[in-house]
């Protein structure tokens, strides 16, 4: 988001969007907006929407840089399963909590790199050099497990997935420093233009003297390391890995994310506050239903038509026709 | 040669506008039944939109296309060809994975109850391709022959198809001599079946080789129609690189200033298959033209000083100092700025404003970590804009919504903001309307002035002619004449860049 813009962003048919989902929510559930405070933490549905759309929000962080450079990462769900996996199977083998997460988010930058090197190196397409891993890495994160749910109770692991620091749930405060971190490093140092430059006109950007081949490099293993982060969440929430379920179908959610956030799957432009207000709007759909006593099929649905509305308000010739309307009334 | 009765095809006051340009100004040309009419012109001349038009891909919004001398009005370029206009173009666009045999029948293969007739397919293509000179397997892969032997098929294709008109887009481009000539004895022979041929290609020699008349374009415009017994090379590079020409007396001027120590210099750069080795050495507040016709090796030769394509071999020095430049951010380390030819695809980012678009590569140089902040941005994209006159409402806006003209100085203030030691120009003033042309040739005279060092490729030769200190000549991807002094002119380029072209092949 640009300096001074403030106002023109809240304007942004995402906010407009959340709001009206959170509005529809507390229709259906008045106590929807109650929060209390139990035993040291909040509790309430809005925190649930938080607590429950971090993993997502932070694979939507890695994935919108991802996107920005004109690529796509198919295999950030997989990547979570690997990393639960590999966390799991060392703290139960003996070694300390802290080994196993760094381990865990080692290996996630691992398959980042690896995503990066196809797509950089060997010039493989982004969605298959990723479809790749998103096969593979099941497998992988299987072999790990050895087919079977590992479960452990390394407090450390759980505290991760379900403890709280000053009240906050842990993986909202663990989104909440990823998206900040992650937007200062981006628009405080040059790599936020340099990526869309990148994303924007590759060949361009060769001519203008800009490395692609590092910066892909950097944005696909930053994808790999919030994968791990996420994946690393979902394990402590279960207090298992489960290689087959963990993390299934993330990754389309986090792109899903991103194009909500108004980043263009063409590259160029992009906002990680805003892809993470994407993963926020998917959650708060998610949670309404649950709540509401929807069965849950009628989820993807209703996902689908409010995601299909949004896309229709963000295309330049709504918005233009829409400002054209309101300009007409102004003037009246 | 064929020159009486009525023209196969005709154009008659053609005119084509894209937005603000005029892609072609009324322009008349005529093919005639066993007649190989080549059309020339440099890029942008409006070449392929002639041709578009004439097999029905644009429609055009002024004048009129004749067929057999009835006017006619193609709605896709398939309607072109049920009424018997065929294309070749230079990319083979059949398919290589099916046999010689089904790409030539596609789409109208014989068939009995609705079977495919394999036998009869292979057969009739058999035959069709004896009548060529081209004895093949004809149920082999087409993609396992040559370029040359696909180029045949595509256009028995063609020719099985239409029968009245063959355009030939570039046929030669990736052939070799024996392949041209083979190509040329195809050509022959559909010449003496009747067939009008447009042939549309850079090589002069083919030209002279193969054609009996030749219609130059420049700037969408008609530039003449001539018989080539009538004319020499010389002619005909004239009439498509000069503009109203007053020959002989070219800005001189520039050719005397004073030159500085050497600035960079090239030694034996080359690339096997795109330009032959070549040395250059440029000295401070030097301008050097580079001049050739399209396809010569020129724009190859700047690609490879700045490392957009490796060098084979050869050395780059500045200011004494070996370089080593094998991609194009190394290139901008040293100090090198390139405005490419092809500003769209190459040279803006559409998306990003203004302001981005011209500090960009100042900011590639200085690396991830020293970002330039939004006031120095500001200052930087607001000084340049000023120095070279840039035209737009607000630096925030994107870049795409600026005209062509004000886009390219975008790009030169782009390498200006870098410091630059050494900067070279593509085709700098092509296709931008003449207040931003003027503009640019006046910057190109202020750099000089302050002491840098300039490569600028044009075609349009008054120009090259005002501003060059030194002028290289390219023809066939090899550098062939360096001009200084009294040799800057016009007549000299022209007849440099026409030398032994019909010996060539």
């Amino acid at each position: 988001m640009r300096r001074g813009n403030w106002r023109a962003a809240l304007l942004r048919p995402q906010f407009a969007a959340l709001a009206a989902v959170l509005l529809i929510n507390w229709l259906l559930f008045p106590g929807f907006f109650d929060i209390t405070w139990q035993e040291g933490r909040l509790f309430g549905s809005v925190i649930d929407v938080l607590n429950r759309g971090a993993p997502v929000a932070i694979l939507a962080i890695g994935m919108t840089a991802v996107i920005a450079t004109k690529g796509v990462d198919l295999s950030v769900g997989a990547v979570m399963a690997i990393a639960g996996a590999v966390a799991a199977v060392l703290v139960t083998g003996g070694a300390s909590a802290l080994v196993a997460v760094a381990a865990a988010l080692a290996v996630g930058v691992l398959c980042g790199l690896w995503n990066g090197v196809l797509v950089t190196y060997l010039e493989i397409q982004p969605i298959i050099a990723t479809l790749v891993l998103m096969v593979a890495g099941r497998g992988l994160a299987q072999l790990v497990t050895e087919g079977s749910i590992v479960t452990f109770s390394d407090p450390v692991l759980i505290f991760i997935g379900t403890g709280s620091l000053l009240g906050v749930p842990m993986p909202i405060v663990i989104a909440a420093v990823l998206a900040i971190v992650a937007t200062l490093i981006v628009r405080k140092t040059a790599l936020g233009l340099l990526i869309e430059a990148v994303g924007v006109n590759r060949s361009a950007a060769r001519f203008a003297g800009i490395s692609s081949g590092l910066l892909l490099l950097l944005v696909y293993t930053f994808a790999g390391f919030c994968a791990a982060t996420s994946g690393l969440i979902v394990a402590g929430d279960i207090r298992g890995a489960d290689a087959n379920n963990a993390g299934l179908w993330l990754e389309l959610d986090a792109i899903l994310a991103v194009v909500i956030g108004g980043t263009s799957l063409l590259g160029g432009r992009f906002s990680i506050p805003m892809s993470v207000v994407g993963a926020l709007i998917i959650q708060a759909m998610n949670t309404g239903i649950l709540i509401s006593g929807f069965s849950p099929e009628f989820n993807l649905v209703v996902k689908s038509g409010v995601i299909i509305l949004i896309l229709v308000l963000q295309a330049p010739m709504v918005a233009q026709a829409l400002r054209k309307r309101f300009m007409e009334r102004i003037s009246q | 040669m064929v020159e009486a009765g009525q023209p196969v095809v005709q154009a008659r006051g053609i005119v084509k506008v894209f937005g603000q340009h005029r892609a072609l100004d009324g322009v008349d040309f005529a093919v005639h039944p066993g007649e190989v009419h080549a059309l020339l012109g440099e890029n942008g001349a409006g070449k392929s939109t002639l041709i578009k038009i004439l097999t029905g891909a644009y429609q055009p919004d002024g004048g009129e296309v004749l067929l057999d001398g009835a006017p006619v009005r193609f709605s896709d370029p398939l309607d072109a060809q049920r009424h018997g206009i065929g294309t070749v173009y230079q990319e083979v666009n059949l398919l290589p994975n099916r046999s010689v045999a089904e790409n030539l029948f596609l789409g109208h293969q014989p068939t009995r109850f609705g079977m495919v007739q394999r036998k009869v397919i292979e057969a009739r293509a058999r035959e069709l391709l004896a009548g060529y000179g081209l004895e093949i397997d004809v149920r082999a892969e087409l993609g396992s022959y040559s370029v040359a032997v696909q180029q045949i098929v595509a256009i028995a294709r063609a020719v099985e198809l239409s029968g009245k008109v063959l355009v030939l887009d570039e046929p030669t481009a990736s052939l070799d001599r024996n392949e041209v000539a083979k190509m040329f004895e195809v050509v022959a022979r559909l010449k003496a079946r009747g067939l009008g041929i447009i042939f549309i290609t850079h090589f002069l020699d083919q030209v002279f080789e193969i054609a009996d008349r030749v219609t130059i374009l420049r700037n969408g415009k008609l530039i003449g129609t001539k018989a080539l017994a009538d004319v020499t090379a010389t002619d005909v590079v004239r009439m498509m690189l000069g503009k109203d020409l007053a020959f002989d007396h070219g800005g001189v001027g520039a050719a005397e200033a004073v030159q500085g120590p050497v600035r960079v210099e090239f030694q034996a750069l080359g690339r096997a298959g795109k330009v032959a080795p070549f040395s250059l050495a440029l000295h401070e507040g030097e301008v050097v033209g580079v001049a050739g016709l399209l396809g010569s090796g020129r724009t190859e030769m700047a690609r490879l000083m700045f490392g957009v394509d490796a060098a084979d071999g050869g050395a780059i020095s500045v200011a004494g100092r070996r370089v080593s430049i094998r991609n194009p951010a190394q290139a901008v380390t040293a100090g090198f700025g390139f405005c490419p030819e092809d500003r769209k695809l190459d040279g803006i980012f559409g998306e990003l404003s203004v302001r981005e678009n011209i500090i960009i590569a100042l900011q590639a140089k200085l690396g991830w970590f020293r970002a330039l902040n939004r006031d120095e941005q500001n200052e930087i994209a607001g000084n340049y804009a000023e120095a070279l006159d840039i035209r737009a409402a607000d630096h925030e806006m994107p870049v795409k919504l600026l005209s062509g003209g004000n886009q390219q100085k975008v790009i030169l203030a782009r390498w200006l903001a870098i410091d630059p030691n050494f900067l070279i120009l593509d085709e700098p003033t092509r296709g931008i309307d003449v207040g931003a042309h003027a503009e640019i040739v006046r910057t190109i005279n202020r750099l000089r002035e302050e002491g840098l060092a300039l490569l600028v490729i044009s075609s349009e030769l008054d120009e090259v002619v005002a501003y060059s200190n030194r002028i290289v000549v390219m023809r066939d991807r090899a550098m062939v004449a360096e001009l200084s002094g009294a040799d800057i002119a016009p007549s000299v380029i022209v007849a440099a860049i026409a030398d032994n072209t019909g010996a060539q092949a």
